[in-house]
């Protein structure tokens, strides 16, 4: 019976401190030390919420740069995060890949089989990766340019612009963010969002 | 390939200056010393200790620590389950989630307890806030000191020379939550803030994109869940995509972290073994042997992962490393982690009981799959989760001089304890529990239509997930190869089985040998006393655990992993 009560008492006593004081308390501090961060990174344009930089949106357009295929809900849903579960030798893989291979030919001048960048083609883990590779940003640069009648020269400088390299020069690998390189595109021609 | 290599060997460096440090000072605290952090901390331990009725002073014997150890873990599911069943009717639920149904709280409730953590629920849409501060995230806390405390009472056990006490399950626990746990994880918040991870009491955020889209954007406070799932090596996750999410696991520094703070402790535990033993040399060994294997497991696996899928390539994708792409299999993974950063994420998470993820294992190549596998296979020893890893590590040590004993033909010796037959015995219980279970089951779901249909991928990749479905609940691990759909009635049930048999048949076996040893003699070392600190027997604790591994499971992963690894190979697809 004395380890009942001892139990009881002790899981009380953990749950005050570790379930409401401590997430409380930082909750508090993070609000204070890193507001922007700690609600979300959310980025605004023109006093409007236009989404996150962390967390990748569906862009359709021609003249946009698109993200990678997404696996959270019906793509880009970010209340379902998931990854697709196929197996490497699972037909609806390859399948699924071969379709997103042949749009993007067909969709990006100058792209051509068998140099379709990987993660074009692949769904992330979360669903909602904010990033593509350098070199999927290089394969939709003439798409962009040609559907905004800039130059490819002028694009790609905003490619090279808004990519990251490796964290503390080692770390991760070099990413562009698509919502901040489709802001910066918008700005360059002077439209103002909607 | 050349700044992944640099990657790992920065992580492997910063995990050797890491392990002195902290296992010193988790020395200090398990030996009731004073710390730096008395003046804050000691008077919030006196007053627990008040609270609840505690005497600090008193040890326990075997049954007394294995059965305080057992009440509390049952008291914390009933709360958890408790506050899960009743979240819809609860404040600090701003996203109108409603109550958990009972299957689904029952199994997350046992899954938390058993620090195993694995998700059968969706976070954004089945858990309310109150319910991931509250029940997860202080389940997280309190998983990871009891893990700790067993290890503690462990050691003790085996170092000791007499009586049969093993300590105060609620000192080691409190003081293993309050001096090891919270500190650490209040610093590690504000790092992960700082890096974008959020911390807030909001509902989603309702955002329209430039396209006129609306984006819904779950939001918590999670960073400090974050990092206790990491440090207690818990591995749910706030989000359904885990620590793969931008919101749990931002940039690849974060990334960093999260791996160094899942390693820490259970990295920490061989110095603090040492210390207790006497002998640094006794726990730089068991370092060294751990650290063997996990090299091991990441050049495996990140071989095969920067190779990539064939089939992928004849459909006309570059999978190439090239200056602008990291290349390799990106299915199931993110951008900024790239290859390197997310195979050595896959290897920590499953050489330790933390099962927290940051790609889609289930979409790894067939070889990284089944190393992942192997390495939760092996009994988590590669450090392991927080304390069991330390205890099952011990174990394996005891297997080996036992095993060299039998090569020359004298009584084994391991601290200068005699092993014996009731030592031997316990031994195997409890890495035999292991396989049996794990197998057992396995076998079972491949022949029941109701554990067969539950696997999402056809052909050897469906079994690799049932076998890592029961190996990963067994471990403790709670990774998954996701495609299994494990809400339903048979893989709950027998999902619970295999995460309360997996956590309590191997630390009550475990618990019974420390304190079998505890009462014996130290035996002075002889010139045929075989050394446990040198290269030898560095070497043969890696073969024993590998040995005994193989020889287990390669019959299994031949049918699932390895088989698959071929058809893939000859672009053979399934479906």
């Amino acid at each position: 019976m004395k380890y009942v009560w001892t139990s009881i008492r002790m899981t009380i006593v953990t749950a005050v401190i570790a379930g409401i004081i401590y997430p409380l308390v930082m909750t508090g501090l993070a609000q204070v030390t890193f507001p922007g961060k700690a609600n979300g990174s959310l980025v605004k344009v023109n006093g409007r919420v236009v989404g996150s930089k962390l967390i990748g949106q569906d862009f359709t357009s021609a003249k946009y740069f698109q993200p990678r295929p997404s696996a959270a809900g019906k793509g880009y849903d970010a209340m379902d995060s998931s990854f697709s579960n196929l197996g490497p030798t699972n037909k609806a893989l390859a399948d699924r890949v071969q379709v997103s291979v042949k749009q993007e030919i067909a969709a990006n001048p100058g792209l051509v089989f068998g140099a379709v960048p990987i993660d074009m083609v692949t769904t992330s883990a979360s669903g909602l990766d904010p990033d593509i590779t350098v070199a999927n940003a290089q394969a939709q640069v003439a798409r962009v340019a040609a559907a905004r009648g800039m130059s490819a020269q002028a694009v790609l400088a905003l490619v090279v612009q808004h990519t990251t390299g490796r964290e503390l020069g080692f770390l991760g690998e070099p990413h562009v963010n698509v919502l901040e390189l489709n802001l910066a595109l918008d700005s360059a021609q002077g439209v103002k969002a909607p | 390939m050349g700044w992944g290599i640099l990657q790992i060997v920065v992580f492997v460096v910063l995990l050797g200056l890491i392990a002195k440090p902290l296992g010193a000072y988790m020395a200090h605290v398990f030996r009731n010393e004073r710390t730096f952090l008395d003046p804050v901390v000691r008077p919030v331990e006196k007053l627990t200790y008040r609270l609840c009725g505690v005497d600090e002073t008193r040890e326990m014997g075997v049954v007394g620590y294995a059965m305080s150890l057992l009440v509390f873990n049952l008291a914390v599911l009933l709360f958890m389950y408790a506050i899960l069943r009743l979240q819809g009717h609860l404040p600090l639920n701003p996203a109108h989630i409603p109550d958990m149904s009972p299957t689904v709280a029952f199994n997350t409730s046992v899954s938390f307890a058993t620090n195993t953590n694995w998700q059968v629920y969706v976070p954004e849409s089945q858990v309310s806030l109150l319910s991931q501060m509250l029940a997860l995230a202080r389940e997280n806390f309190v998983s990871a000191a009891v893990g700790i405390a067993a290890a503690v009472a462990f050691i003790r056990g085996l170092t000791r020379h007499s009586g049969k006490q093993l300590g105060n399950f609620w000192v080691d626990m409190t003081r293993s939550f309050l001096y090891v746990l919270l500190p650490i994880a209040i610093i590690g918040t504000l790092v992960l803030v700082s890096q974008g991870v959020v911390q807030n009491l909001d509902g989603p955020k309702h955002v329209v994109t430039i396209e006129g889209v609306t984006q819904s954007i779950a939001q918590g406070p999670f960073a400090s869940q974050e990092i206790i799932k990491e440090l207690g090596t818990n591995g749910g996750g706030s989000y359904n995509a885990n620590s793969a999410h931008p919101y749990e696991n931002p940039t690849p520094l974060t990334n960093l972290v999260e791996m160094l703070a899942i390693l820490a402790i259970p990295v920490a535990l061989t110095y603090t073994f040492g210390r207790f033993a006497g002998s640094q040399r006794q726990g730089w060994a068991l370092f060294a042997a751990a650290m063997v294997i996990l090299l091991m497991s990441v050049t495996v696996m990140y071989a095969s992962e920067q190779k990539g899928n064939p089939i992928l390539t004849k459909l006309g994708a570059s999978q190439a490393s090239t200056a602008t792409q990291a290349g390799g299999n990106m299915e199931g993974k993110e951008v900024r982690f790239g290859i390197a950063s997310s195979i050595l994420f896959s290897t920590v998470t499953t050489d330790t009981s933390c099962g927290a993820v940051n790609n889609g294992h289930d979409s790894l190549t067939p070889i990284a799959g089944g190393t992942a596998m192997l390495n939760m296979a092996l009994g988590e020893v590669v450090f392991g989760g927080v304390g069991v890893g330390i205890m099952g590590l011990l174990v394996n040590a005891i297997l080996a001089v036992f095993i060299a004993g039998l090569m020359v033909g004298r009584t084994p010796e391991y601290l200068g304890k005699k092993i014996e037959g009731r030592e031997m015995k316990l031994a195997v219980l409890a890495v035999l529990y292991f396989c049996v279970t794990a197998l057992g089951f396995a076998a079972l779901a491949a022949i029941v239509p109701a554990g067969k249909n539950a696997a999402l991928n056809p052909g050897p990749h469906g079994l690799s997930e049932i076998l890592y479905g029961t190996i990963s609940q067994t471990g403790n691990n709670g990774s998954a190869f996701a495609g299994l759909t494990a809400s339903g009635r048979f893989w709950s049930t027998i999902g619970g089985f295999c995460m309360m048999w997996g956590r309590f048949f191997f630390i009550i076996p475990c618990l019974a040998l420390a304190s079998s040893l505890a009462g014996k003699k130290s035996v002075p070392p002889s010139p045929g006393t075989f050394p446990t600190t040198g290269p030898i027997f560095v070497v043969l604790l890696v073969g024993v655990i590998l040995i005994v591994g193989a020889l287990t499971y390669f019959p299994a992963l031949a049918l699932g992993p390895i088989v698959e690894q071929f058809l893939m190979n000859a672009g053979k697809l399934f479906g």
